[in-house]
């Protein structure tokens, strides 16, 4: 069957029913994190890696994601190839981390991914025997490179991290959609529900989200909004959106045949 | 002797190893992942990696990130 089409979310040979993926950051409590997971039935959350800080308590974000759910570490962090490559196997040496977001950024102001470097790092760290998801900027170029150094998928962004604005890239993801064989995970600026059903109805395999649900007055619940969002994106795209007509004049549903007055 | 912790001096005055300074600095020592001078020790190793001047420690654990 075609990939694209395909009931499940494939992943390196990996099977998730869930096309819902949730970030960690940001959540004020971290209840609401273990709840919205559960909520959304998400199977692949994010995590990042810090430095401990001496001087204070900090909460363990592990204690709050349940075993079964797959980690994708983060290189948020890495400003180049060589950074990004430290961190991974740094959570691998934890026993965590063979699957990697690869995030690459060396811009303070607009947190962009810097594709060239994370290519790099996709290239050291696929024959490390890392599953890397790279976080990029959705150029066509940039993802056949990723895919030829042995990417199992790409992460384009949808508008600026944590900026809610949606599907500003939308066309370029279109044409990654199109000319991808691997499955594009729609990341970051995606802030509400119908931003990530839009993502799905044009068949995007995936979404991931963070901000917007962390941020949400209802986090758990948001959560769940987005969850069922992507189910409805992912069987409207299935079921092949009818065309949108270009007139601004109506075609008629119902027959207008008028037996009333005949 | 003075030892680098992510980043800050500390001084250090017993002869002291990788696994006691964990134990005696970070409350949740299981979950902490240590590298001396930019190479990751493994936790087994710990107790055997004793300190030295002008080690530079990075230790870290997994946050909440997107």
């Amino acid at each position: 069957m075609d990939n694209k089409k395909s009931e499940n979310l494939i992943i390196a040979g990996k099977n998730f029913s869930s096309r819902f993926l949730l970030g960690t950051g940001k959540f004020g409590n971290k209840n609401d994190l273990a709840l919205a997971i559960k909520a959304s039935n998400a199977e692949i959350v994010t995590v990042a890696l810090r430095r401990i800080d001496l001087q204070r308590h900090e909460e363990n974000i592990l204690e709050y994601i349940p075993p079964d759910v797959t980690l994708l570490v983060n290189t948020s962090g890495a400003r180049n190839a060589t950074e990004a490559v430290r961190i991974a196997r740094i959570a691998r040496e934890a026993g965590y981390g063979t699957w990697i977001k690869v995030e690459v950024i060396n811009d303070s102001k607009y947190l962009m991914p810097d594709n060239e470097e994370t290519i790099k790092a996709v290239d050291i760290l696929t024959r490390e025997g890392f599953v890397t998801l790279p976080y990029i900027y959705p150029d066509l170029y940039a993802a056949r490179k990723l895919v030829a150094v042995g990417a199992p998928s790409v992460m384009p962004l949808g508008s600026l991290i944590g900026t809610n604005k949606g599907l500003k890239t939308k066309e370029f993801i279109r044409i990654l959609i199109e000319e991808i064989e691997v499955p594009v995970i729609v990341d970051a600026g995606l802030g509400a529900p119908s931003h990530a059903a839009e993502a799905m109805e044009m068949g995007a395999d995936a979404v991931l989200v963070n901000t917007a649900v962390a941020t949400a007055g209802n986090p758990v619940l948001m959560a769940k909004a987005f969850a069922q969002a992507v189910e409805a994106g992912r069987n409207a795209f299935l079921s092949a959106l009818p065309v949108q007509q270009d007139s601004t004049q109506a075609r008629a549903s119902s027959p207008l045949t008028g037996f009333l007055y005949q | 002797m003075n030892i680098v912790v992510n980043g800050t001096s500390n001084i250090v005055n017993e002869e002291i190893s990788l696994k006691q300074f964990i134990e005696k600095h970070c409350p949740n020592p299981e979950r902490v992942i240590a590298e001396v001078n930019e190479h990751i020790v493994k936790r087994a190793d710990w107790d055997r990696q004793l300190l030295k001047e002008n080690d530079k420690l990075e230790l870290i654990t997994f946050v909440g990130g997107g």
